[in-house]
């Protein structure tokens, strides 16, 4: 693990693989519950790394983290939600192709995977879910849609997510659910938090 | 109906409204957003008796004009600009008694880009995640002020106090200087980048916003050619993207971005940022964390 400055207040924890950050961020989580974590404004991950905002201490922080010992991310640790899918994508016939599979696996390859949300961003709610094995990743569209509606389920990369919003993107669109992803008004707003396991289960099925 | 309100006249090319921001949502995609000139904002609260967080109107170059529904103590900071109330000039950067039914008009700024508009009380819109902050990234909070907005006040908190140090307030900069800590990623450039960055000279560019300001001049290359997995931006981070000139990121920023950040800004500097017109020359001091 490398531990980057940034600027006076931040610090930057990086590693080398999407399963250790999640793992590190759980850790992080768990300490500030159990109070051995410096006071800090934002725990912020992604990808490969987690930033921690708003530290008095950068420094201190930055020597004391690699001697962690961070357990490996449990399959049970976080909420687990289900959201109802309806595979209706204008995309799920050109996946099922790239995939070489029938159209009517999809449904069950997706529904066999627990995914988690590593990190969120874009937008508000918007949830990265990582767990897709790796010979279903798929490349992004290369001509981003201009408006994809809201509630779409979409594949790109490593990585699962579904838009709180309808916006552009270039995500591959294989479905689309009625669940509200993201609600200002509702707590916890985010239906997707970092750490959350999600199952994506065909509706009515 | 609330007679503690401001009927918006003349909302003027952007003016939202702005307070301290949403703290503690990143995590979730949630940018802070809030005033981009703090020391502003606060003044402009502190003139007219509000706490901090109270909710002031931020405007940019051409101000605004709003009515007031019940007499109201008002305070403008920020941007110099002339501040009337029924046509004639009152005082810019002291608190002014408006009479119910007046029209108080924010002038085009003179200097800077970014006026505060304060009301005892603040302006009572409902709050979104703790803040009532417009974020123009994400579409949180109230939507940029429209002509014929009715805005709620909330109640004054006490007396108007007998007034505030404005000289304490920088005025607009004439060159915008940014000190600039390097990290977290200045290995995605060349050794001799940030001796690059420090003697370059930059102009802040037109397409600047709440989101980020944004630079000509000198493009940074990067040292490397793979792609940076997304990570976590804070406020102050200096980008580079593709293109090479750098964008300083201010409070609406996205959470998470996928170029290089080769230093961060620490954020007292901001507030002069905010004021930077385009046009004006931009120069970082680079020194190590």
């Amino acid at each position: 693990m490398r531990a980057l400055p940034v600027g006076r207040h931040a610090l930057l924890l990086e590693v080398d693989t999407a399963d250790r950050a999640e793992a590190l961020h759980a850790e992080l989580l768990r300490r500030r519950a159990a109070g051995t974590l410096p006071t800090v404004r934002e725990i912020v991950p992604a990808a490969r790394t987690v930033l921690l905002d708003g530290l008095a201490d950068p420094a201190a922080l930055a020597a004391d983290v690699p001697g962690w010992r961070i357990p490996p991310l449990s399959a049970e640790a976080g909420e687990r939600i289900e959201i109802a899918v309806r595979y209706d994508g204008p995309d799920l016939v050109e996946v099922a192709g790239l995939w070489r599979v029938p159209v009517e696996r999809v449904p069950e390859i997706i529904g066999a995977v627990t995914f988690r949300v590593a990190f969120c961003g874009f937008a508000p709610g918007f949830g990265y879910l990582t767990g897709l094995p790796e010979r279903y990743h798929l490349a992004r569209r290369a001509t981003p849609r201009t408006a994809v509606p809201v509630g779409s389920v979409g594949l790109a990369g490593e990585y699962a997510g579904v838009y709180p919003r309808s916006s552009p993107g270039g995500w591959q669109l294989i479905g689309s659910t009625d669940a509200v992803l993201w609600d200002a008004a509702r707590e916890p707003a985010a239906l997707f938090a970092p750490g959350v396991r999600v199952h994506f289960v065909p509706e009515g099925g | 109906m609330n007679t503690r309100a401001v009927e918006v006249v003349r909302a003027g090319a952007l003016t939202t409204v702005q307070d301290l921001g949403r703290a503690g949502f990143a995590h979730l995609g949630v940018p802070r957003s809030g005033a981009l000139d703090q020391p502003a904002h606060r003044l402009a609260n502190r003139l007219v008796g509000n706490p901090p967080d109270a909710a002031t109107l931020e405007t940019t170059l051409t101000g605004t004009a709003v009515r007031v529904r019940s007499t109201t103590v008002a305070a403008v900071v920020g941007a110099p600009c002339t501040v009337r109330v029924q046509g004639r000039p009152v005082a810019w950067g002291a608190a002014i008694r408006i009479p119910a039914g007046a029209v108080l008009d924010v002038g085009p700024a003179t200097a800077g880009l970014r006026g505060y508009l304060a009301f005892a009380g603040g302006v009572a819109v409902e709050p979104v995640l703790g803040s009532r902050s417009t974020d123009l990234l994400s579409g949180l909070g109230p939507a940029p002020l429209a002509d014929g907005d009715v805005l709620a006040l909330g109640e004054p908190s006490g007396p108007t106090p007998a007034g505030a140090d404005v000289s304490r307030c920088p005025g607009p900069p004439s060159e915008l200087v940014l000190p600039l800590v390097l990290g977290p990623r200045r290995d995605w450039f060349s050794p001799g980048a940030p001796a690059s960055l420090g003697a370059a000279r930059y102009t802040v560019a037109s397409a600047s916003n709440r989101i980020g300001l944004r630079t000509d001049g000198p493009a940074l290359s990067w040292a490397r050619t793979d792609e940076l997995p997304s990570e976590g931006m804070v406020l102050g981070a200096v980008q580079v993207p593709p293109d090479g000139r750098p964008v300083l990121f201010l409070a609406d920023h996205p959470v998470t971005g996928g170029y290089p950040v080769i230093g961060v800004v620490p954020e007292e500097h901001l507030g002069q940022a905010a004021q930077a017109v385009p046009g004006t020359p931009v120069r970082f001091t680079v020194t190590a964390p």
